[in-house]
């Protein structure tokens, strides 16, 4: 009687959210997989009697000449990000777990950028990557380097979105990675040291190893926050020009809303796309979490 | 002799790592003449206010509409979260590990493709352009994080405090609101900032279901700032320094909440 009393408790206290999850996740998640299917117009996605489509989004974005760049471009911003937040991440998480004076101050600083509303960070990295007054060719010039287009020319459009990139994800690689190391008992490393490896060594040797599980927890949490990425590109570039560091987020985004002539059935395609990216990238994180657990 | 050169190796670093952020500051002093210049003033020694007043001018519609838009987020993300957490921490229902797992993958969806639902959604309901719209679909950003941190808090909770309440007759209700909730201030706490500050700085639920709306938050005023006068960045760069304010404050204040919120994510509880 008390435990049937405790279970419906239970529930009473999740309803508020199950409902939520279901009206505010399954709902929408649903109505896009419905506008991927369907041959939309202005007019039926009003009236909301547009014709099935079956497959018939998916064989067009598939065909369509962005699908090669933008998903190139997924893959090479989603790689090149992460490696470059992972590398600088780890080498400052070391660098910080020395303690010296100031180091805990330092160490908060450095969550600015992630802190930073989006749009922030990417309309000053427009500003500071702008070709004629941007202080970052001006430095360039100080150095005998010409001017680069960063974000008009097409060679290096992507690399610039890059850039911002990594500098907004280092603070999450470097707070974990940090509280990874902490939980790394000192005198494993002593040991080491003691045994006449250098620090070189110490790291590739013992904490590199040591730090596996929460290194491929921050790259695969980064893996998916990455391939989410939108605002920065969109805002610094709008995935041009022409295309060239257009992703599958920013791609869905231009076909449903950046148009004059909506085109919600393959904007929806394209999302769906990125969410099966995603949702492998989960997978793989819950199977390694799981692993670690046992 | 050697702590002392680390430290002024990691007054650099961060240096170089927040120089991004000097700029946005220094710009937004910069006189509209000054804005070509060749080199760059490294220094706004000839600093103007016109940038913060075309703020004032401009953007305070923005910005109140910001946080009003973030407070209502920190609300109901709370309000739903807080009892779910309690829930799957201490009622523990069956089939309340699922729910966990549905929230973990809730995560991952990429919020474009969330607003592109909500968009066929709210055109139908005829509430786009609304700011109860715009809080519903920030909070879905905060929800599945507060419910996991809140649920990875109270487990921590000895069970013996809330048998005694439940010992003295208090209901499971009071015994979350009266033991279970104040002892989580902490989570509470953290919850609360990261959802303000997620639909503070959201732009992507904002541009798609709030782009015609008369009441319009302070990231959708930068953008139509940089898409409309490309040439006054002293005045997008005095509205991006008014809008990292938030942020700011909340490193100040809550510096260790921060850190805690954002290893909450990745190690598990």
């Amino acid at each position: 009687m008390t435990a049937n009393r405790g279970r419906w408790a239970a529930w009473a206290f999740l309803a508020p959210v199950t409902g939520y999850l279901l009206a505010f996740y399954a709902w929408p998640l649903y109505r896009n997989l419905d506008l991927s299917l369907r041959e939309y117009t202005v007019r039926s996605f009003v009236q909301g009697d547009a014709p099935f489509a079956g497959l018939g989004n998916y064989t067009k974005i598939f065909g369509d000449p962005t699908f090669g760049p933008a998903l190139l471009h997924t893959v090479v911003f989603t790689g090149a990000s992460l490696l470059c937040q992972f590398a600088i991440g780890m080498a400052l998480a070391v660098f910080f777990a020395q303690h010296f004076r100031l180091s805990a101050t330092l160490r908060g600083l450095f969550l600015v950028p992630w802190l930073l509303p989006l749009i922030v960070s990417a309309s000053t990295w427009s500003w500071m990557l702008n070709s004629d007054s941007g202080i970052v060719n001006a430095a360039l010039g100080a150095v005998g380097v010409d001017p680069v287009n960063w974000l008009t020319s097409p060679q290096w459009s992507l690399t610039s979105v890059i850039i911002a990139n990594v500098w907004i994800g280092i603070p999450f690689n470097l707070v974990v990675l940090y509280s990874g190391l902490q939980a790394i008992p000192p005198e494993i490393n002593e040991a080491a040291a003691l045994d006449g490896a250098g620090g070189w060594q110490r790291f590739w040797r013992v904490t590199f190893p040591l730090l596996r599980p929460v290194s491929a927890i921050t790259l695969l949490l980064g893996l998916v926050y990455t391939l989410k990425v939108f605002d920065i590109i969109w805002i610094m570039t709008r995935g041009g020009p022409t295309d060239a560091s257009t992703t599958f987020a920013t791609w869905s985004y231009r076909l449903s809303f950046g148009n004059l002539l909506p085109a919600f059935g393959p904007g929806a395609a394209v999302g769906n796309l990125l969410i099966v990216m995603a949702f492998v990238s989960g997978l793989i994180y819950i199977r390694i979490q799981r692993r670690q657990a046992a | 002799m050697i702590s002392r050169l680390k430290t002024a190796a990691g007054v650099v670093l961060t240096a170089i790592m927040l120089f991004p952020v000097y700029w946005m500051i220094n710009v937004s002093f910069t006189k509209d003449t000054d804005m070509r210049a060749s080199p760059p003033h490294l220094i706004p020694f000839d600093a103007t206010l016109e940038g913060y007043r075309a703020v004032l001018d401009q953007q305070l519609p923005y910005l109140g509409t910001s946080l009003i838009v973030g407070l209502g987020t920190v609300l109901l993300t709370v309000v739903l979260a807080a009892p779910a957490g309690y829930s799957l921490a201490k009622l523990r229902p069956r089939g309340g590990g699922g729910l966990s797992f549905v929230l973990l993958i809730a995560q991952m969806i990429p919020g474009i493709i969330m607003a592109m639902g909500f968009y066929a959604i709210y055109l139908n309901a005829g509430i786009l352009n609304s700011l109860p719209g715009l809080i519903l679909a920030d909070s879905t950003i905060a929800v599945p994080f507060a419910v996991l941190i809140f649920t990875a808090f109270m487990s921590g909770i000895p069970d013996e405090l809330l048998q005694a309440a439940r010992m003295d007759g208090a209901t499971t209700w009071r015994t979350f609101v009266s033991v279970a909730l104040p002892i989580s201030r902490n989570a509470v706490v953290t919850v609360s900032l990261f959802a303000f500050l997620w639909a503070w700085s959201d732009f992507v639920f904002a541009s798609t279901l709030d782009a015609g709306g008369d009441h319009q938050p302070i990231t959708l005023g930068i953008y139509h700032y940089i898409g409309n006068n490309n040439q006054q960045w002293n005045a997008i760069m005095a509205t991006a320094v008014i809008a990292s304010i938030p942020a700011t404050l909340l490193l100040i204040v809550a510096q260790r909440y921060v850190a805690a919120g954002v290893t909450a994510g990745a190690v598990k509880d």
